[in-house]
């Protein structure tokens, strides 16, 4: 059976993560600890489902009302002098963040911690047009160091080890001395980027929540370096998708100690930024204009599906990364996109298609510990379960998502038909089992039975099967 | 290019016939805590320290005397302050030979961006403070500017005990921010500017201050 | 007391010895228990597969096998997270969609009924023995049953239980996910086998034999010896007072 491309991209990926002993050393230890400050946190399990359910029905009443509370939203920023603007597609979003920068004759943005940036590329597409965008939270300036990409979503250079990173250092920074000291490491970088701070043209910025009840944009950090993006240069453009719209501002403090919590197991950030308005009249600093870029980018397409709309209460705190035994094991790159993990499975192939990246889907044995710790409760098994279906939903497709019925080949679709029948025909099933007992042992290394060996001894068929035993032993077969 | 963008990402949201068919699960009622003022200070200083801060509770009298004895030991080449603001009065008619200079935020960041860049300490007031996360609220405004807790190395806030609240959504509700409109910037913040990007260690002072203290005033 | 047994294909073929230790124990407890020859598998691996109409007709099946009012056991966490949770949702929205509520409503999992509705009490006749324990992803999250299946555990006094330093972490097996994706499956159950050593268990139990027949397939290309057992075969050679 040919295989789709996205499977074999990600067999190679697979293949490549779990080869690297380093990568997974480095993972492993990391998730571990993110996972145990985690629990310490929410140890009062009964209270955490409690805050949960509050977290959920907040995301919930907030999607449920989803046109209306961007719109509000627009209108508040915009009484309040921040500039909105709505982007399609990361190209037209890149699009519009460029158009700001050459209006300033900005050559120099910097950057704090944005995945919706990265959804958009922007970086490279603002590098090609002779734009440097310098990322600054640290995690972000080490990959882009290395010219890489997150593979976390909160820790984005978690793969990387503090010897990987004092030879980076050593290696790419003028003047910069060989040190595996991490206070020292971060003296580096601090040094580095305190310039860029001072004399950046433009800060660029995600977005954690918008109170759309005040226009207020909310940003969660611990470094400092997103207060630097969002108040020094004389211009911030803010990022978010769609969906980061929440109704009022009393759903702030549930859901931020959520994300923090669940995130990296913090009661609360170092800093908590609520934005409300560029620099008003007297005021002597914060930038003279705030942009805010709402990107849809498929999300309303996600949201047409009442099942599908779950994967939007995301708040990309990671926490289902940390616990997902898949991602613990390959780290983020193997994924092949921008969001990895469990969280990168349901919201990816429907934001690129199932025929881009449907293998995500399958990338999972639906243990269920991202539903169990995550803050907002996203049924993460439905969701994956789901785009299963779809992908071999060739004609009838029930959620409609793109590339449907991408991965159906006949032999497949027959051999699940046989199977049913197999499974529902009481005679041929007898002779099918007393088939494997007598014959199991010596069955061909070939095919499922072939992936099954490489390191496991093959399956011990019984001599005899529990039916046999069940008949001979005179249990009552309810006849 | 984007003319239509509004319009089409609107209408696609709005053609979803779906309304009813996604629950929204009733919201749980949870009981914030209920310290007293005592145990909200006390909780405030426990959960500040955890994150690096340095706390003093003081007596509204002494803390001056405090305050100068800390900034005696070290050697700042400055005190960023907001003249503007009631601290910043006190500062004035308090400040002393041997002590580093005050240095008043007055300009446009435009005209002192370097030395704002440069000094080596800031001072500001609170607007409050969140006992169970530990966390102070600043209100930046015209006479306190944004940027005085942000890049000095050093920032000194200055709380009064019976601002402390027990929880965030607390003080949103009692400080009435909805009513009264919110303002250019609010901040929490819960300590000296940290990291843990590399191999999770955590370490502090990264692009903010690197240290934090707290003067909280009885 | 009339019960169900559903075996599970899995025992069907590999485990029959674990299927029929289910039984007899149910049996000691005074139970009539019921064994349907038409039964054959929950329709797990279509449905987990992309291939929902293929699992509903197996489904119906089950469905119309298991046609009377009784309990219905299951000696899989697994297999009976499907039955009691996955069905309605399989068939939701379907005009059966209310009997198969009913069918879901009478499945449990064989610790769970042996502790919930029978009160069993063991007494420990074997030797001290030094064991660990599997949690299988379904019968810890969906089922929720392994408080019972260990407070089993804990009635037999000479078995010492060795935890598992990840014991909430999968094993890897995931039905096709073994075969779909044997590179991560294989990666998962080797740090599973290791995590098994360390414990220095003489035994590793669980009450789901998909999880089983992945741990000691790879215990066995180790060329470890540690068997694996199902808790209900472990618990009868105890209380049997063989060894």
């Amino acid at each position: 059976m040919a295989k789709t491309e996205d499977v074999a991209i990600f067999e190679r990926n697979v293949a490549k993560a779990l080869g690297d002993g380093q990568l997974r050393r480095n993972l492993r230890s990391a998730m571990a600890t993110m996972s145990q400050r985690r629990r310490t946190l929410f140890a009062d399990t009964e209270a955490f489902e409690q805050l949960r359910t509050l977290g959920q029905s907040i995301r919930r009443r907030a999607l449920s009302q989803l046109p209306e509370l961007l719109e509000q939203l627009e209108q508040r920023c915009t009484a309040n002098g921040i500039q909105v603007h709505w982007a399609e597609t990361a190209a037209e979003a890149n699009a519009i963040v460029l158009d700001i920068l050459r209006r300033h004759g900005a050559t120099r943005v910097i950057k704090g911690k944005s995945m919706v940036s990265e959804e958009m590329h922007l970086n490279h597409f603002l590098e090609e047009q002779g734009i440097e965008a310098l990322e600054t939270d640290l995690g972000e300036y080490i990959i882009q160091l290395d010219g890489e990409t997150p593979s976390h979503i909160i820790v984005p250079a978690i793969h990387k080890n503090k010897d990987q990173i004092a030879h980076l250092f050593h290696e790419r920074i003028p003047d910069a001395p060989y040190t595996e000291v991490v206070e020292e490491l971060n003296a580096i970088a601090r040094g580095e980027l305190r310039e860029k701070f001072r004399t950046g043209d433009v800060g660029v910025s995600g977005v954690n929540f918008a109170v759309a009840e005040t226009g207020t944009l909310c940003l969660v950090e611990n470094e400092g370096n997103g207060r630097m993006c969002t108040t020094a240069p004389p211009v911030h453009i803010a990022l978010m998708g769609l969906e980061k719209v929440v109704e009022k501002l009393q759903d702030v403090p549930p859901l931020l100690r959520l994300l923090t919590g669940s995130a990296t197991g913090q009661p609360i950030t170092t800093y908590f930024n609520m934005i409300t308005s560029p620099r008003r009249s007297g005021e002597l600093d914060g930038p003279h204009e705030v942009h805010l870029v709402i990107l849809d980018n498929g999300r309303s397409g996600i949201y047409a599906d009442p099942e599908r709309r779950t994967t939007l209460q995301c708040i990309r705190c990671g926490a289902c990364l940390n616990h997902c035994p898949i991602y613990t094991r390959l780290g983020g790159h193997a994924y092949g996109h921008v969001y990895p993990g469990p969280i990168g499975s349901i919201l990816t192939p429907q934001l690129k298609g199932l025929d881009e990246a449907g293998v995500m889907a399958t990338a999972s044995t639906f243990c269920g510990a991202c539903e169990e710790v995550c803050p907002v409760k996203i049924p993460f098994t439905e969701i994956l379960r789901m785009l299963r279906n779809e992908a071999y939903a060739r004609d009838e497709s029930e959620h409609e998502v793109q590339g449907h019925g991408y991965r159906y080949t006949t032999v497949e679709a027959l051999s699940w038909k046989s199977w049913a029948l197999y499974n529902t025909s009481p005679a041929l099933a007898r002779i099918g089992a007393q088939m494997l007992s007598k014959f199991g042992q010596h069955l061909p290394m070939i095919g499922p039975l072939k992936e099954w060996t490489r390191v496991r001894t093959p399956p011990p068929f019984a001599p005899k099967t529990l039916h046999e035993l069940a008949q001979q032993r005179g249990l009552d077969d309810d006849r | 290019m984007t003319a239509n963008a509004r319009e089409n990402i609107l209408s696609r949201l709005r053609a979803i016939p779906t309304h009813g068919r996604y629950t929204v699960p009733e919201a749980p009622v949870i009981a914030g805590l209920a310290l007293s003022r005592e145990e909200r200070i006390d909780r405030l200083r426990r959960m500040l320290e955890v994150m690096h801060a340095e706390v003093q509770v003081v007596a509204a009298r002494e803390w001056l005397g405090e305050l100068k004895t800390l900034l005696r030991t070290r050697a700042l080449n400055g005190l960023l302050y907001a003249p503007a603001t009631p601290l910043g009065a006190v500062l004035e008619a308090a400040w002393e030979e041997g002590l580093p200079p005050l240095v008043p935020y007055v300009e446009p960041v435009e005209q002192c961006r370097e030395s704002l860049f440069t000094i080596d300490a800031g001072i500001t007031s609170t607007r409050g403070a969140i006992a169970e996360t530990g966390a102070l609220i600043l209100w930046p405004s015209v006479a306190e500017p944004r940027l005085m807790s942000l890049t000095p190395g050093l920032h000194i806030a200055v709380l009064e005990a019976e601002a402390i609240f027990n929880t965030f959504a607390e003080a949103i509700d009692r400080q009435g921010w909805l009513e009264q409109g919110m303002p250019t910037n609010v901040l929490l913040i819960s300590g000296p500017s940290k990291t843990a990007d590399i191999e999770l260690t955590l370490t502090f002072g990264v692009h903010g201050p690197k240290e934090l203290v707290v003067f909280i005033l009885q | 007391m009339k019960a169900y047994y559903f075996g599970t294909c899995v025992i069907d073929a590999c485990f029959p010895q674990a299927g029929l230790a289910g039984i007899e124990l149910l049996q000691r407890g005074d139970v009539q228990v019921i064994f349907p020859q038409e039964q054959s598998c929950c329709g797990q691996p279509a449905y987990n597969s992309g291939f929902p109409d293929e699992a509903r007709k197996v489904a119906r099946h089950q469905i119309k096998t298991f046609a009377k009012d009784y309990p219905i056991v299951v000696p899989s966490g697994s297999c009976a997270g499907v039955l009691k949770h996955q069905y309605p949702r399989l068939f939701a929205g379907q005009p059966e969609e209310e009997e198969v509520r009913r069918f879901s409503s009478r499945i449990y999992e064989l610790s769970e009924f042996l502790i919930k509705v029978l009160n069993v009490r063991l007494e420990d006749r074997g030797e001290p023995i030094k064991v660990t324990w599997h949690s299988s992803c379904n019968a810890l999250r969906e089922m929720a049953i392994i408080p019972y299946a260990k407070a089993l555990l804990r009635q037999l006094e000479r078995v010492e239980l060795v935890e598992l330093q990840n014991e909430r972490e999968c094993c890897g097996f995931g039905g096709t996910f073994s075969v779909k994706q044997p590179a991560i499956s294989a990666a998962m159950v080797s740090d599973k086998v290791d995590d098994i050593v360390q414990t220095g268990a003489a035994r590793v139990l669980s009450t789901d034999c998909g999880c089983l027949l992945n741990i000691s397939g790879a215990l066995g290309y180790r060329d470890l010896k540690i068997p694996t057992q199902h808790l209900a075969e472990f618990i009868l050679e105890r209380t049997h007072g063989q060894n």
